[in-house]
């Protein structure tokens, strides 16, 4: 097999550009789908059975469908329903935030389910209210529980965001496929491609891994 | 100072709590025995609302806690708790135990709370383990920090659920001192245990409690000397 390395050269900046985007959406995915995965989690929680259950639909449905049939739905038609057209970047995000939400919701509702009821219980009959109890007392350390399956979630995450590209989201695999069917290459875009996602994929995990480490030994 | 008036306590279908009636008076230590299942965790729990109360009335200080109105957190910071588990903080220092609860509810500084929390680990002994986390300490050592921690919310009660019975033997003893010291300068306290030396040394009253009510009490001595009931009797039988 030949390796064209021209014209990987000649697409640099392109899978350079790709990749920010691929990052910049990662980032975007995870921190909305953090803060909205620890809303629908403590929902799912609440006493209150038809918002448990609303919030367990949405759970049940972003968990249950493909994230290709998400990003389209969501790309052709929750977007321009929204803001009358559409826009690949602003599906995607919503996509991912959303389906990130629905695994996140359940990794911090394991995480705080797994800390020992004493805690909570020793925290009120200190006489700090619920909040208070859950935000000294539960949080602190159910977050130390989640690391690893929020971790794998990132990972997750940084993959899946390649799907961005079947909207023609310019992101990295939107690039290598372009290049792909510029050239009728096979090899140079995609291994390129998959090299890229795989420093991206391990060099976060060397930092979960740090982060975890650091909060083992404290 | 407690008033308890046919409480009950059910969990579903199963009526923990039958009828319970007490009175609690300033400075008295009360201890409570019984048999395994009797309902002496659960009622402990009642009193400061751990479990919700499904019927009849408990007043604290003239508060009646199961009135709806009433602020729960409010009437927590005046009853202490000591669990058999001690339930630390496992992520904060023994210090950072102490001090949350007076920072965050009463609103100390942290200066204040920190040499509130200095008094408190001097008292039961452990001033040199301020800065140490739970899992480095002994289970006496812990026990103590739990109750270092509860006192710093300067509750007017102290309940204790079977403080001793997660210690090993040798360690019974330096928890039981701290209790002592607590009873001698005037706490009232409610005491779940089996330890019958310290009911008879140290206790005003024991409640002897079995099926979800409350069979049997008197002062110690004539309590285990002199037991009324047949269940008392057949019950200290077997513990003394
Ligand atoms: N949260 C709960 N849900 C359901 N049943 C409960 C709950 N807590 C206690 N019970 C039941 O209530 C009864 C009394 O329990 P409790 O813990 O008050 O007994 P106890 O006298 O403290 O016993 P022990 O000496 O074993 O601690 C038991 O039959 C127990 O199974
Ligand atoms: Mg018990």
């Amino acid at each position: 097999m030949d390796f064209r390395l021209d014209i990987l050269v000649e697409y640099i900046p392109f899978f350079l550009k790709g990749t920010l985007l691929t990052i910049g959406l990662s980032i975007a995915g995870i921190i909305i789908g953090t803060v909205l995965g620890l809303l629908i989690g403590l929902g799912k929680m609440m006493r209150n059975k038809p918002i448990a259950f609303l919030f367990n639909c949405y759970i049940t449905f972003f968990r249950g469908t493909p994230l290709f049939v998400q990003i389209l739905l969501i790309h052709f038609g929750v977007v321009p329903m929204l803001i009358g057209h559409t826009n690949g970047i602003v599906a995607s995000i919503i996509a991912l935030s959303l389906i990130a939400g629905a695994y996140i919701a359940e990794i911090f509702r394991a995480g705080i389910q797994s800390i020992d009821k004493g805690q909570m219980e020793a925290s009120r009959s200190l006489g700090m209210n619920h909040v208070q109890s859950m935000k000294d007392v539960i949080l602190p350390q159910a977050f130390k529980r989640m690391i690893p399956p929020l971790g794998n979630e990132f990972i997750v995450l940084i993959k899946e965001s390649s799907l961005a590209a079947i909207v023609a989201t310019p992101e990295l695999m939107y690039y290598g496929r372009a290049l792909a069917s510029q050239y009728y290459r096979v090899w140079e875009p995609y291994l390129t491609a998959a090299l890229i996602y795989l420093v991206l994929t391990t060099s976060l995990s060397f930092l979960l891994n740090r982060l975890e480490r650091r909060l083992a030994t404290e | 100072m407690i008033h308890v008036k046919n409480l009950k306590k059910s969990f579903g279908t199963n009526e923990v709590l039958k009828d319970i009636n007490a009175v609690i008076k300033p400075r008295e230590v009360v201890v409570v025995i019984g048999p395994s299942g009797s309902g002496k965790s659960t009622f402990l729990r009642c009193l400061n609302l751990l479990e919700t109360i499904t019927g009849g009335n408990v007043t604290i200080e003239g508060t009646d806690i199961t009135d709806k109105k009433t602020d729960i957190n409010k009437v927590r910071t005046e009853v202490g708790m000591v669990f058999q588990q001690f339930n630390l903080f496992p992520h904060k220092t023994v210090m950072e135990n102490i001090m949350l609860a007076p920072m965050r509810v009463r609103k100390l500084s942290n200066e204040e709370a920190r040499s509130k929390g200095l008094d408190l680990l001097r008292k039961v002994g452990l001033e040199e383990k301020a800065s140490a986390y739970p899992e480095s300490l002994s289970g006496g050592q812990k026990q103590r920090v739990a109750i270092a921690r509860a006192l710093a919310m300067e509750p007017k009660i102290m309940l204790f659920d079977e403080p001793t019975s997660a210690l090993d033997p040798e360690m019974v003893g330096e928890v039981l001192e701290v209790m002592k010291q607590l009873a001698k300068e005037g706490m009232t306290m409610v005491v779940v245990t089996h330890e019958m030396g310290f009911a008879r040394e140290v206790g005003d009253r024991v409640l002897f409690m079995d099926g979800g009510y409350i069979v049997e009490e008197n002062e110690p001595k004539e309590l285990f000397e002199n037991p009324q009931q047949e269940r008392t009797k057949s019950f200290l039988s077997k513990v003394l």
